[in-house]
């Protein structure tokens, strides 16, 4: 019975067979939770657009604005246009789902097996999302300068192929990883000490949470850019 | 698939990567047109809508104010040139009146010396004209006497 309240029911997930392939439920269940009200939001804030913002259109503004800033920043004032939507999908999404994950309480809502969470702290979500960053940038790159994109790679000096083309590799292990690590071990450790001490204790780690959750979704949006900057980035 | 077992599940695990994966990119391409429609343009349009009516404002203000500054220096310059026109206008009456003065006195002192010098030689012609007739008196009274004394004789 403790065990079971322990709630460390890691690696174990609520299964959708369809057809041949299954699927983590629990994933896609907490996910278009947070995204419908992500959605709502969105478009209760955006109904009525004036050109004196009021209420809910002064947030959105302001939140458009940062994701524009990081966007400029890191990608820079040619193309940033153009990946603006992409990045600021991928902050949103991962900000959502961190949040989400870590200020609403699923585990009173009961499932067959697993338990629902931060749709981040499941690999293949932050597999899928370091995956698309990975071909954002390749498509970034030679969409912007076509086969002269390869010369990145060769960039200062022929020296550094072998380690731009591992980079490649190293870009989403530990865009993924570090996402999922965080968020997983930020669920844990909460989960621990809601189990030990249930109690006051969990309280500023589960606040240390919400800070790790907004600096992870910073982490990657900005890191995603960065990469697609550095390789839309004119050598000379 | 990559299927570790982790913490005794007898299923699935931390690592258990399956087609959760390509469903979720997919979904995660579907969110980023989706925002793209419903979040970034509108907003984006909006907002920049308004940062072109600011900076087109500050242009505006900026040239108008160059064009205040341009007009005010003109006058500037007009009523510096009206008030030594002015100066001028005035000095140069000062001069004329000045000058009208100078010819009024000197034409004063002019008639009104030779109206002294011509009663002066009136005064003159006339005193020596009753000092001739005086001494012609004085001549025809003598000689008056003189007939008076001879005669009596």
């Amino acid at each position: 019975m403790l065990t079971n309240f322990a709630a460390l029911e890691v690696g174990q997930h609520l299964y959708w067979q369809i057809g041949n392939i299954r699927l983590h439920g629990q994933v896609f269940l907490t996910s278009w939770i947070l995204l419908g009200a992500l959605l709502v939001f969105i478009s209760l804030g955006t109904k009525k657009m004036e050109n004196d913002p009021k209420g809910l259109q002064n947030l959105l503004e302001f939140l458009w604005d940062y994701i524009r800033d990081l966007a400029r920043t890191q990608i820079g004032e040619k193309v940033y246009r153009d990946w603006m939507p992409f990045i600021g999908t991928l902050f949103l999404f991962v900000f959502v789902s961190n949040w989400g994950g870590a200020l609403i309480p699923w585990r009173l809502i009961k499932l067959p097996s697993g338990e629902l969470g931060a749709p981040t702290a499941d690999i293949n979500t932050t597999i899928a999302l370091a995956l698309l960053v990975s071909l954002s940038y390749f498509y970034a790159g030679l969409s912007n300068k076509g086969w002269r994109y390869f010369e990145y790679y060769v960039h200062p000096t022929p020296i550094m192929l072998p380690f731009k083309i591992l980079e490649d590799f190293t870009k989403p292990l530990s865009l993924s990883f570090r996402l999922f690590g965080n968020i997983l071990a930020d669920e844990l450790v909460v989960g621990v000490l809601v189990f030990l001490v249930p109690l006051i204790l969990p309280i500023p780690v589960m606040f240390l949470g919400l800070f790790t959750s907004a600096i992870q979704a910073l982490i990657f949006a900005t890191l995603a850019a960065y990469y697609i900057g550095e390789a839309v980035e004119e050598h000379h | 698939m990559l299927a570790f077992n982790f913490f005794g599940a007898t299923e699935g695990g931390l690592f258990d990567i399956n087609a959760t994966l390509p469903l979720m990119a997919i979904q995660v391409v579907a969110l980023t047109y989706i925002l793209n429609s419903l979040f970034f343009k509108p907003v984006g349009k909006v907002v920049e809508k308004r940062e072109k009516f600011v900076s087109n404002n500050i242009i505006e203000a900026k040239n108008k104010l160059s064009e205040v500054k341009k007009l005010e220096a003109d006058l500037l310059t007009q009523l510096q040139s009206a008030r030594t026109e002015a100066q001028r206008i005035v000095s140069e009456a000062e001069n004329e009146s000045d000058k009208l003065y100078k010819e009024a006195l000197e034409l004063a002192n002019n008639e009104a010396n030779a109206s002294k010098e011509k009663a002066r030689l009136e005064i003159e012609s006339q005193t020596s004209a009753a000092r001739d007739q005086l001494s012609k008196q004085a001549d025809d009274l003598s000689e008056l006497i003189v007939n008076r004394l001879i005669l009596e004789k």
